[in-house]
């Protein structure tokens, strides 16, 4: 397979100039006669919408929420990155694109990234148009805070609610678009099958949560902005009903997944306290602006934080990073993490966390000040831990927040099925092997408000579409398959519960697929998820029936589909024998223990094609060039 | 800890409901409200009994997907608090807790304590935003806007469209989750425009969806888990009352 990424050529500043101007354009009273899928309504998904319905295309929307709004976009705390330099402190949209690419440790399209960097100027403009609340400083103007992995302060927030905001204001872009008729939403809806008609993404199948219906939806595009795969960890930051099927039905009908092995883990999550937790609540990463990290220096000291003196703690960012300190990139925070908790000098009762503290900054700055920056943290923090983070540091520790990977697009963020868009987290395009705090929002609202309004545009615009209907083979075929998948789902009526399974198959993947990988723990994984998968379709109980609304089976056809992307994962987690951001192969680590990546060997994306059941998918590279950021070792110290 | 539940039991809108009683032996203080709720779902599984059905997604207090009566208060009582962010460790041994669902004719029942809150999806259509097309803003900075003003804006919009103000409402009024929209454009110059289109709009989808009307009770705010201030309906008020004095807004709709 070829995989072209249709690049533009021409300098890196004027390629996506150069696209735009070369791209078909349809005809303003023609594009009612197009329709679009889009499923999904978060940032990217709810933006793309929004704007393609106002261009004046029919658009039908998706989510499995019962609201738009309700998009795990929302939980973003911290902020949002822009090249607006506002605070004239050397920011531009070149700094932000080198940021950002090596940030991903050399893992991403420049043209891709430079891109994101440009159009993230128009993104803050879009959303203060649109009555986001972002933070002002007394004059009027916006205000910025930095962000680890950059020197420069490029991020806009709302309060600890950036997330909310942001989608909210897509969201109520996308309702206008609702009373206006271009776009029709479907809440409590979900993708189950993607329909390809001559090679091409043409509808999909769905099923309504309420009432268990088997629909097929057609039309001449599809975009999936579904969101990343993190909950394959079963322990992690995602909303419990974020979930892979949408892009794992499309993978299993031909495109192409892109490093699958690039998840991000998150340095500053609060600990898990037993068996029995669901999810990992994030403290957002902006707390590391004003907290300091440490340990204590001695091995197993269980002294109360406070009876610790200085001397006695080590700071070990601080010491490690001195110029970026507690503002070092999330792989490389959350690793050290791991380290000194390996080493035995973990804080709390289960020895993995360390603190999080506050008290020289509330000392040099005043409570008032802490309070107007992080006041909602802090009271969620002591909602969770009962815990007063004022008094005693928080306890803190990394978990599985997003993931890089994702199905494979090119520039025009279309898959290698034509037709079939990937926008936001669900694709893999921007961050390389780790994404930099503050950019998923970034990229997400790239990609629906400015780049697929342009793309998906130029191909209804350069193709033809004959019609379908719901009755040509394809389209039976799908539903059958679905149909068909939900029977065997409610036919195991086993011994253990779903969730169960899901917990193991977590524990497989966090124990040899996360924070540290090496060859041997990968080979077992590999043994030990078909082991457990083969479990799962023979021991789950999946109680009641399709025609009712029925959580337990939606839930265990996303955990079926988590247990195959498990595998996938640990495939290319092997196969990527390099450590590069994310991705740490013990193997491959410098003398102080950072990542060291294999350029010669390993400077391309690893796009992963379906084999059929049981086969092993084949690989596909695309080789990645650098002509204006050249690959250096990062260094953050 | 031990927990005895009574929790409210109804496969669906046409069929009838009931409480049903639940034990939980084995509750550890540590746990969320909802992590509960999955230890007896998993064993009602195991049993082969149907699990209580309930909505949920982020578990963070932010997605607004959660909420249910407990014990008669919406969301369960803690300040400020989502059930998916309220914590064993404020209940007793022994305790028990009687679970419903959000009660409104606007907010039909699905099954268990899953509601359809889709009414509110409809208060935003009908003028929940600044028309703002992708591409036709000015840059951000063009407009400064105070800061005192900015943060009450953003006190507004941290509304979370949860229902809990609607469950608590002996009327069922709206008026909270309408208000903290009107109230967030209001206080903004990107909301000028459509002002009191904007009220207008909103005050009449929300009595067409069947919410009744504000008398000024202030259950709302008490149980409001992003503590939105009834200042807001009040600011709201006044821009209908305007709105319909000077017959602003009163532009043909579409």
């Amino acid at each position: 397979m070829n995989l072209d990424a249709r690049i533009p050529s021409g300098p890196i500043q004027e390629k996506w100039d150069k696209a735009r101007f070369d791209m078909k354009l349809v005809n303003p009273a023609n594009k009612r006669k197009y329709s679009v899928i889009v499923v999904g309504t978060g940032l990217a998904g709810a933006a793309g919408a929004a704007s393609l319905g106002e261009l004046g295309y029919n658009v039908m929307a998706f989510c499995f929420q019962d609201s738009p709004r309700r998009a795990h976009s929302i939980a973003a705390q911290g902020g949002i990155n822009a090249a607006k330099n506002y605070q004239n402190d050397g920011d531009s949209i070149y700094r932000l694109f080198y940021d950002t690419l090596k940030g991903g440790d050399y893992r991403a399209r420049e043209a891709n990234v430079y891109r994101l960097a440009q159009v993230s100027v128009n993104i803050i403009d879009q959303c203060v148009a649109q009555g986001v609340p972002f933070a002002r400083e007394y004059g009027g103007t916006l205000a910025n805070r930095s962000f680890g992995g950059a020197q420069v302060s490029r991020t806009f927030y709302a309060r600890g609610q950036t997330g909310q905001q942001l989608l909210l204001g897509a969201y109520q872009a996308l309702m206008r678009q609702a009373a206006a008729g271009t776009v029709k939403l479907f809440p409590r809806t979900e993708m189950l099958e993607l329909i390809v008609i001559g090679g091409r993404a043409r509808g999909i199948v769905t099923r309504n949560l309420v009432t268990g219906a088997i629909d097929i939806h057609l039309a001449d595009a599809v975009v999936l902005a579904t969101g990343g795969y993190g909950n394959a960890f079963y322990l992690a930051t995602y909303a419990k009903g974020s979930n892979a099927t949408a892009i794992w039905r499309a993978y299993k009908k031909g495109a192409l997944f892109a490093n699958p092995c690039f998840t991000q883990i998150h340095p500053t999550c609060i600990p898990v306290s037993g068996e029995y937790q669901s999810k990992l609540t994030l403290m957002s990463e902006s707390l590391r602006n004003d907290g300091r990290i440490w340990v204590p220096l001695k091995k197993g000291d269980k002294r109360a934080p406070g009876d610790i003196p200085e001397a006695e703690r080590d700071y070990y960012l601080e010491r490690r990073y001195p110029s970026y300190g507690n503002l070092a990139p999330r792989d490389i925070a959350s690793r050290a993490a791991k380290v000194v908790c390996d080493e035995g000098r973990g804080v709390g009762d289960t020895g993995l966390g360390v603190y999080l503290d506050f008290s020289e900054a509330i000392g040099r700055l005043g409570r008032r000040v802490i309070e107007e920056r992080y006041g909602n943290l802090f009271e969620m923090y002591e909602r969770i831990t009962g815990e007063d983070p004022y008094k005693v540091p928080m306890r803190i520790y990394p978990a599985t927040h997003y993931t890089m990977g994702g199905l494979w697009v090119d520039y025009h963020l279309m898959s290698t099925i034509p037709g079939l868009f990937v926008a936001g987290e669900a694709n893999f395009s921007d961050h390389g092997a780790n994404r930099l705090g503050a950019s998923a929002l970034m990229q997400g609202l790239a990609d629906g408000y400015f780049v697929l309004p342009y793309t998906l545009g130029h191909y209804l615009g350069s193709n033809k579409f004959e019609k379908v209907a719901e009755d040509h083979a394809e389209c039976r075929a799908a539903r059958a398959n679905v149909e068909e998948r939900i029977k065997r789902l409610l036919s195991i009526r086993g011994s253990r519960t779903v969730d169960d399974l899901h917990r193991a198959l977590g524990k497989i993947l966090w124990e040899y697929c996360g924070m540290a990988r090496n060859e041997a723990g990968l080979q077992k994984a590999l043994a030990m998820i078909p082991e457990l998968r083969e479990e799962f379709w023979r021991t789950a109980i999946v109680p009641g029936s399709n025609e009712e609304f029925n959580q337990s089976l939606e839930r265990a056809g996303r955990v079926a589909d988590f247990f195959e992307i498990a595998e996938l994962m640990c495939l290319d987690a092997l196969d990527r024998n390099e450590s590069c951001g994310a991705h740490f192969r013990e193997e491959h680590q410098t003398s102080d223990a950072e990542a060291q990546r294999d350029d010669a060997n390993y400077s391309y994306v690893a796009a992963w094609q379906y084999g059929g059941e049981n086969a092993r998918p084949s690989l596909h590279k695309e080789p990645l060039n650098f002509e204006y950021c050249i690959p250096t070792q990062r260094s953050y110290k | 800890m031990r927990i005895i539940l009574h929790v409210w039991r109804q496969k669906n809108a046409s069929s009838p409901g009931k409480l049903m009683r639940y034990e939980i032996p084995n509750v550890n203080p540590e746990m969320s409200f909802l992590e509960m709720l999955d230890v007896l779902n998993e064993d009602l599984i195991l049993k082969g009994d149907d699990p209580v059905a309930f909505d949920h997604d982020c578990r963070e207090g932010i997605c607004g997907m959660c909420g249910m009566m407990i014990n008669g208060i919406a969301h369960g009582g803690r300040r400020g608090t989502t059930v998916c962010q309220l914590h064993m460790r404020h209940f007793k041994d022994g305790d028990e807790i009687y679970l419903e669902p959000w009660r409104a004719r606007a907010f039909p029942l699905i099954r268990d304590l899953a509601v359809d809150r889709s009414a509110f999806d409809r208060i935003i259509a009908a003028g929940g935003f600044v028309s703002v097309p992708t591409g036709s803003a000015p840059d951000g900075n063009a407009i400064p806007i105070p800061k005192e003003d900015a943060d009450l804006a953003m006190d507004a919009a941290a509304c979370i469209g949860c229902g809990a103000c609607v469950a608590a409402c002996p009327n069922a009024a709206a008026a909270l989750f309408t208000a903290a929209k009107v109230s967030q454009f209001a206080l903004l110059p990107q909301g000028q425009p459509e002002r009191y289109d904007r009220v207008r709009a909103m005050v009449a989808q929300a009595g067409a969806e069947g919410f009744g009307g504000c008398t000024n009770v202030g259950e709302c705010e008490a149980v409001c888990p992003k503590q939105i201030r009834l200042e807001f309906i009040a600011r709201m008020n006044r821009d209908f009352l305007k709105a319909a004095l000077t017959r602003r807004g009163e532009t043909p709709s579409a």
